[in-house]
């Protein structure tokens, strides 16, 4: 299936903000990831010859930026930071729960395909750890109870 | 500590002070308008950045009216030229950009515009690392409302001056807060850092004149405009002007972004900001700026704040995230996350930092498990000599060999004890959970 015409007309204007249209190609990532949920390799060939550039290419920068999926993912992904920050303050404690709540393993997706949950590197809420990201939103200073709470009201 | 004037984050505490009348209502867009309209040229905008000494505080600290002064004089070199903003704020520990961006964007916005009018560019690129959503939307939208607003675009508020805004975003790679890193995302390719010379003063973002700043340092220009270069050189240390942002985290009591001004002690701010030591215990060690910076001890806690006199204690202030570790924590432990960290973010060009932070981290990594082997601790010692200083295109491998040669320095006896007894005594029992594949 080619790029849909809604997303080639805003790549369009995406493209006029520089004097090389291929600078639109991470922003471009980005909002294919947020329409399938992840990087197809039919995707990357869209956006080669959307932007003239060699499937290949387009994989070598999908690859690079660990944002970009490049395997399907559940309905709903937990992103948790695990840097030194919010280790230091339980992130270890939340990765376990997140998991049993969920029952998907780590850098995994759950047998019903609600949840996938994973890792990152410091995402920059170190004064409010310990953290995840939940479907692009970000959920600090959590505690067992929070936790259970938020991943509770996901439906 | 002494009572101070704040100014960082004064608009940042208000409600609504993201909007555009609000942020009018609070004297915003008045050093933009002073800029614009009273005739200052580009060059006496960078002379009074100058005078106010104002240093960079993306990590680096370089003096940041001299690095607009680098730009080329247009009449000579009339190539198209730009302003990138680097807001990919990814160093552990420091989540201060973050607080501006949301609470604050046409601060940054209007910082950005002076710069721009001082190194003379036709566009600005506000690069914003892709898991900061809100504060890139806040920004976006604040660019929109300045666009409507005739602050951004043609001929901004009737002058000749024209300026572009531009939003971009980044996808979680750390190494895109390296200044050239971050141009070659910009311009969509691997954030692979390039070598310098050329610099990018000279050949940036489409080879053409670029400066690149960090949030909080354009964040300051509209306050050194208003008030004088002379008004922030008065704050602060020698060497060290102004306010800055501390992001304070890890074992204190009430972690947070706290703005004070160069001089304080990192005592006065861990018990006067930072409520103390959490559960009454003591501080074994601490990174005053993020984690690319040299550990200290509990007993460097006296040490003032500010550029020169971290130096002097062997550490530097990078970007005032001060990392607290209590003195229960295992060291082993601590390094096994930082050495994890640069392992997964080289980007892999040279191999004193590709090979070199995997090694590291593999043998952080087993003397945390008890599985050190006896020469463990001096091969990790001249591996981080062989990756740093200068011996790579960019400062990640010295990112990731001075936490390491600190850690030696101040803990070889905890990290042998490891090897020794074939267990970590101070590791903490960690939950259990099933992991698939490799990250």
């Amino acid at each position: 299936m080619a790029l849909s015409a809604l997303l080639v007309r805003e790549f369009d204007e995406l493209v006029k903000n520089y004097p090389e249209r291929r600078a639109a190609l991470i922003l471009a990532l980005h909002r294919c990831q947020e329409t399938d949920g992840w990087i197809s390799p039919e995707t990357m060939e869209n956006l080669g010859t959307y932007f003239a550039l060699e499937p290949v290419e387009v994989y070598g920068v999908a690859s690079f930026y660990p944002m970009f999926r490049l395997r399907p993912v559940g309905k709903h992904v937990v992103s948790i930071c695990h840097n030194i920050s919010c280790d230091l303050r339980g992130a270890q404690d939340v990765i376990a729960q997140v998991c049993k709540l969920t029952g998907a393993p780590l850098h995994g997706t759950s047998k019903d395909g609600k949840w996938t949950v994973e890792t990152v590197e410091c995402a920059g809420a170190c004064a409010n750890a310990p953290m995840f990201d939940l479907d692009g939103v970000y959920h600090e200073d959590l505690d067992a109870d929070k936790v259970a709470k938020i991943l509770g009201g996901v439906k | 500590m002494k009572a101070f004037e704040t100014y960082l984050l004064d608009r940042a505490k208000k409600d609504g002070a993201h909007r555009l009348d609000e942020y009018k209502k609070l004297g915003g867009y008045k050093a933009l308008e002073k800029v614009l309209k009273t005739g200052l040229t580009p060059g006496a905008v960078i002379d009074e950045m100058k005078k106010s000494n104002l240093r960079g505080r993306g990590g680096a600290g370089f003096p940041t009216g001299m690095k607009w002064s680098f730009m080329p004089d247009p009449a000579k070199d009339p190539r198209p030229r730009y302003l990138a903003i680097n807001a990919d704020e990814s160093e552990p520990g420091t989540c201060k950009d973050r607080v501006l961006m949301e609470r604050d964007p046409h601060g940054l916005v209007e910082g950005s515009l002076i710069a721009a009018y001082a190194i003379r560019a036709q566009a600005v690129y506000i690069y914003v690392r892709g898991e900061y959503r809100k504060s890139h939307d806040r920004v976006r939208d604040a660019v929109l409302e300045a666009r409507a607003a005739k602050l951004v675009g043609k001929n901004i508020l009737g002058s000749d001056f024209s300026c572009e805004v531009f939003m971009h975003k980044g996808a979680g790679a750390y190494i895109c807060g390296e200044e050239t890193g971050l141009m070659e995302s910009l311009e969509g390719k691997r954030g692979h850092p390039r070598p310098k010379p050329p610099f990018p003063a000279m050949s940036g973002l489409w080879g053409k004149p670029t400066t690149v700043n960090n949030v909080e340092t354009v964040f300051n220009a509209p306050f050194i405009i208003e008030r004088g270069g002379a008004w922030l050189a008065g704050i602060g240390t020698k060497g060290s002007s102004g306010n800055f942002l501390c992001g304070i985290s890890g074992h204190v009591n009430k972690p947070g972004v706290y703005e004070l001004p160069f001089g304080v002690t990192a005592q006065e701010i861990v018990e006067e900001k930072a409520g103390g030591i959490w559960k009454g215990r003591g501080l074994k060690a601490w990174f005053p700026g993020g984690s690319s910076c040299a550990l200290l001890t509990g007993k460097d806690i006296d040490v003032v704040l500010d550029h020169d006199s971290l130096k002097a204690r062997g550490s530097s202030l990078g970007t005032a995230a001060m990392i607290m570790i209590d003195d229960q924590t295992s060291m082993a432990r601590v390094m096994e996350i930082i050495a994890r960290f640069y392992d997964h973010e080289s980007c892999g060009q040279c191999s004193q930092c590709r090979e070199g932070t995997q090694w590291l981290s593999q043998i952080f990594h087993r003397i945390a498990a008890g599985k050190g082997q006896p020469d463990d601790v001096d091969t990790l010692d001249a591996l981080a000599k062989g990756m740093a200083p200068g011996k790579t295109i960019c400062a990640l491998s010295d990112a990731a060999a001075i936490p390491t040669l600190s850690a030696i320095k101040l803990f070889r006896e905890e990290l042998m004890t490891c090897v020794r007894e074939k267990r970590d005594p101070l590791a903490v029992k960690q939950p259990e959970y099933a992991v698939v594949g490799a990250h």
